[in-house]
């Protein structure tokens, strides 16, 4: 167990994570942890497990192995109840619901919250870090642009005030300058509100100079891990990963 | 006993005996199925003459929707159209039954066709509602004034059983229940070899894989729409059989109800299956005559659970359910003999 | 002209109860890409549940609403016991369980009350409103209920947090279960809500058609013509789907076809939307990827 070390009790613990599609399984007994208030990052080519760790952590695909949220398992859970520990998932492809408004994606995002009075706090509060969508609040979600759209998803989420924020390649499918804007504003998040993320990502440089930690995962095994300054040195990764 | 192991024990040899044990089976059925009339009463002479009415039928709406994966839930309205032409011709323009029933086929044939045209564009539900209001609409479309004159309307028409030919010593049961079984052979028989060929591949590849289908080359619209004729044409025929067997048609005997119950006729015989025809038949030949002495309800009751049922039980019907059995007896009797053979 | 008034008000009145059936269609469509051919048959059998409430001394309004909770109940209870079992996606398989919904709640409801018409009692006065020639008082009555039933749905998907949950789980169950939403829940709410509304329906028409177990066939296809071409993935689109089929049947059977054919209207109407347009006046288009 490869943990970063100023770590005593994890917010998150994955212990040998065994999940797949049907016959064909994609983990082969993943271990990794997550401290509360860090941003670490799973790093990985095309079909390593990346996305199917964050489903098998929500319970979108059944996981095998033991998965701790807050010293609570919670691999036996259904995905309606593992929200309701604090836990928001941006899908990949942002899992939108196009047809709905803007301002009713981010309701749905508070759905399971009885505190009406701070829910529209966080209206507020999500609409002060993403001033497009606050401009947009009426459109339909669907005719929103992709960058837009995914800073709708991570909106989306944090109406949940999660304590923990996973987000599966959030970079896909936008220009630089806007993943830039989008990995400023999940740092100030995580530095103004305590939220802890997990961030899945196939852009392995933006990635390790947001996250603290770095997990490298091949072919469903975790491969190499450290603090992400350590990561980043590494000559493997700097080949295959980093291009340099 | 010696250790060279016989060829009874081989897979090959097992299929052929198989093969022969039906061919026994067929042939034995066929006698019995020739005998009956002579053995049983008027009465119940007419209802097996129904039964393979019902058989032709099903195994026309098995064309169509079992192999080939169209849904229709009206294909009681292709019954009707069998069933009038045949009582028109017989009524209104002095035709002899026997003449009735090719024509029948052929305009059932054509409409069908015509009715799969437009077909080609509705999936699934799509079609299945399509169909189903072509069902629920049928005995309106048979009552309506236009037609009042030829339809007769709301009393319908009533026909006269023919008499056995060639001055047969056969009752008119006797006889009709004869024809009705000749007519069965031939369509069965045209029918088991239209699916065990090619055309019955292409049918089942539509059903299942159509984009690649038609990306083998596989006239996709050609082939349903002449399933749709088929079909359309087996159970016209039917219908005109029914008709000369019922001696009436009137159009509330025509409406959705009998679609249903051709539905659940393929369902509890099989799906896509040429003898699950007559366990359909069966089915629902005997089903609402038992069932009626409970409560005029009851055979409807029987039918939805039976429907239900079969979904969740056994979706490939009695004829699935039959094979499973038999290919699992196969399995456990060849296993000795694999192994001795090593 | 007195009677062609006439015509389209009593279309509008009947296109009313077309339009609250239609609604139920969509919804189900809606979240599950169904069509529940059992729907009018459910509807059917709720009335006479209201019916057997009345004729043991319940009154009207009582009933009615008593009714609506027994309905309710009904449509979770199939969504819950029949339709969340079906393991198989295979349309065909759906289409039969449907049908088999459909002719299980005929013949129960055959069976308990028998086939023999009975008369179902209008809480509307008998004496025509305002004294106009143009519409019964039922008829009138029936557009009431219609109107407020569409409304309070309406308001009820619009504002409320569990009527947008119900909306999110029907167009996105993934996501919905990334919000927290229990999508199995509210399937059976949405089914719940359609049967209630079939009830509605049933008990509006039944005064005008009589009280017998094939009293909603008719009425199912012409509900489903409106909800073709309304969009049978728009709710509003059902409403004026449904009136316009109401009024185009009333119309169509004066003038053009003749009473008996009425039904050969919702026919045509069915596969000519299905061929023209199948997404009907305000619906999505839906792309198939290959």
């Amino acid at each position: 167990m490869n943990f970063p070390a100023a770590m005593n009790k994890p917010l998150l613990d994955v212990v040998d994570l065994h999940a797949g599609y049907g016959l064909t399984r994609v983990l082969h007994g993943i271990s990794f942890g997550l401290a509360e208030g860090s941003i670490t990052t799973l790093l990985g080519a095309n079909g390593a497990g990346k996305t199917t760790t964050l489903r098998a952590l929500c319970a979108m695909i059944r996981p095998q192995g033991q998965v701790t949220f807050d010293g609570q398992r919670i691999d036996a859970r259904a995905t309606e109840d593992i929200v309701r520990l604090g836990i928001a998932h941006v899908p990949e492809g942002r899992g939108t619901f196009v047809h709905l408004s803007t301002e009713e994606n981010l309701r749905l995002g508070a759905y399971v919250r009885k505190d009406r009075a701070a829910v529209a706090q966080d209206f507020d509060r999500v609409y002060g870090y993403f001033p497009r969508l606050a401009e947009r609040r009426h459109q339909q979600a669907g005719t929103l642009s992709g960058g837009e759209q995914q800073m709708l998803a991570v909106s989306r989420a944090l109406m949940l005030r999660p304590r923990l924020l996973l987000l599966d390649e959030p970079s896909f499918g936008l220009a630089p300058l806007i993943v830039g804007e989008l990995f400023g504003i999940l740092r100030a998040i995580n530095q103004r509100e305590r939220v802890s993320i997990l961030l899945v990502e196939q852009n392995a440089a933006m990635a390790l100079d947001l996250a603290d930690h770095a997990y490298l995962i091949e072919t469903g095994r975790v491969v190499l891990s450290g603090t992400s300054h350590d990561v980043k040195r590494n000559d493997a990764v700097r080949a295959s990963y980093l291009g340099y | 006993m010696s250790a060279i192991a016989t060829p009874v024990g081989t897979p090959l040899a097992a299929a052929a005996s198989a093969r022969r044990l039906r061919l026994i089976g067929l042939a034995v059925i066929i006698i019995a199925a020739c005998v009956l009339p002579f053995v049983v009463s008027n009465y119940r002479t007419f209802q097996f003459t129904l039964v393979l009415v019902y058989a032709i039928a099903l195994l026309g709406l098995n064309i169509l929707t079992g192999y080939n994966g169209q849904i229709s839930l009206g294909h009681g309205a292709f019954y009707a159209i069998g069933a009038y032409v045949a009582a028109i011709m017989m009524d209104r323009m002095g035709v002899p039954y026997w003449a009735t029933i090719p024509v029948a086929g052929a305009l059932c044939l054509v409409v069908g066709f015509l009715f799969g045209l437009p077909a080609l564009r509705l999936e699934g539900h799509y079609l299945a509602l399509a169909t189903f209001a072509l069902g629920v609409t049928m005995p309106q479309l048979l009552k309506n004034k236009y037609v009042e004159h030829w339809t007769g309307g709301v009393q319908g028409i009533v026909i006269v059983k023919p008499d056995a030919p060639f001055g047969l010593k056969l009752s008119p049961d006797q006889w009709l229940y004869l024809f009705t079984l000749a007519i069965t052979v031939v369509m069965f028989v045209i029918g088991w070899n239209l699916i065990r060929g090619r055309v019955g591949r292409a049918l089942v590849a539509i059903r299942d894989q159509p984009i690649a289908a038609s990306a083998m080359g596989i006239n996709t619209a050609l082939y349903k729409s002449l399933a749709f004729g088929v079909s359309a044409m087996y159970t016209g025929i039917a219908g005109a059989l029914g008709a000369i067997a019922i001696q009436f048609v009137a159009p509330d005997s025509f409406g959705v109800g009998l679609s249903i119950g051709l539905l659940t006729g393929i369902v509890i015989g099989g799906l896509a299956s040429i003898p699950g025809a007559f366990f359909g038949a069966l089915f629902i030949q005997f089903i609402p005559n038992v069932a009626d002495q409970i409560s005029k309800a009851a055979p409807w009751a029987i039918y939805g659970i039976f429907l239900i049922g079969f979904m969740f039980l056994m979706p490939m019907g009695i004829n699935g359910a039959i094979r499973l059995g038999w290919a699992r007896m196969r399995h456990r009797h060849s296993k000795p003999a694999q192994r001795e053979g090593g | 002209m007195d009677t062609f008034v006439h015509q389209v008000l009593a279309g509008l009145a009947t296109g009313g109860i077309y339009a609250s059936v239609a609604l139920a269609l969509v919804m189900i469509h809606q979240a599950t890409h169904l069509l529940n051919f059992a729907q009018g048959e459910m509807a059917m059998f709720s009335t006479y549940i209201a019916w057997a409430l009345i004729n043991a001394g319940v009154p009207y309004w009582a009933a009615f609403f008593l009714t609506i909770a027994f309905a309710f109940v009904l449509g979770l209870a199939i969504q819950h016991f029949v339709m969340r079992n079906i393991r198989s996606t295979s349309v065909l398989q759906l289409v039969i369980v449907f049908i088999g919904l459909l002719v299980i709640f005929n013949s129960v409801a055959g069976w308990l009350f028998t086939y023999t018409i009975k008369v179902f009692p209008s809480p509307f006065p008998k004496e025509s409103l305002f004294g106009q020639k143009y519409l019964s008082s039922h008829e009138l009555g029936a557009i009431a209920v219609t109107l407020v039933v569409l409304t309070l749905l309406w308001a009820f998907f619009r504002f409320t947090a569990l009527g947008l949950a119900m909306r999110a789980a029907a167009q996105n169950p993934t996501s919905s279960r990334l919000v927290g939403i229990r999508v199995a829940w509210m399937l059976a709410l949405g089914w719940g809500l359609a049967a209630a509304i079939g009830a509605v329906a049933g008990m509006m028409v039944a005064p005008i058609v009589y009280l017998d177990p094939n009293m909603m066939a008719g009425i199912l296809l012409y509900a489903f013509a409106g909800a073709l071409i309304g969009g049978i993935d728009s709710p509003g689109g059902a409403v004026v789907g449904g009136l316009l089929v109401g009024v185009l049947e009333n119309v169509l059977g004066a003038y053009v076809v003749g009473n008996e054919l009425k039904l050969g209207v919702a026919l045509v109407l069915i596969i000519g939307v299905l061929l023209v347009k199948p997404s009907g006046l305000f619906g999505s288009v839906q792309v198939t990827r290959v």
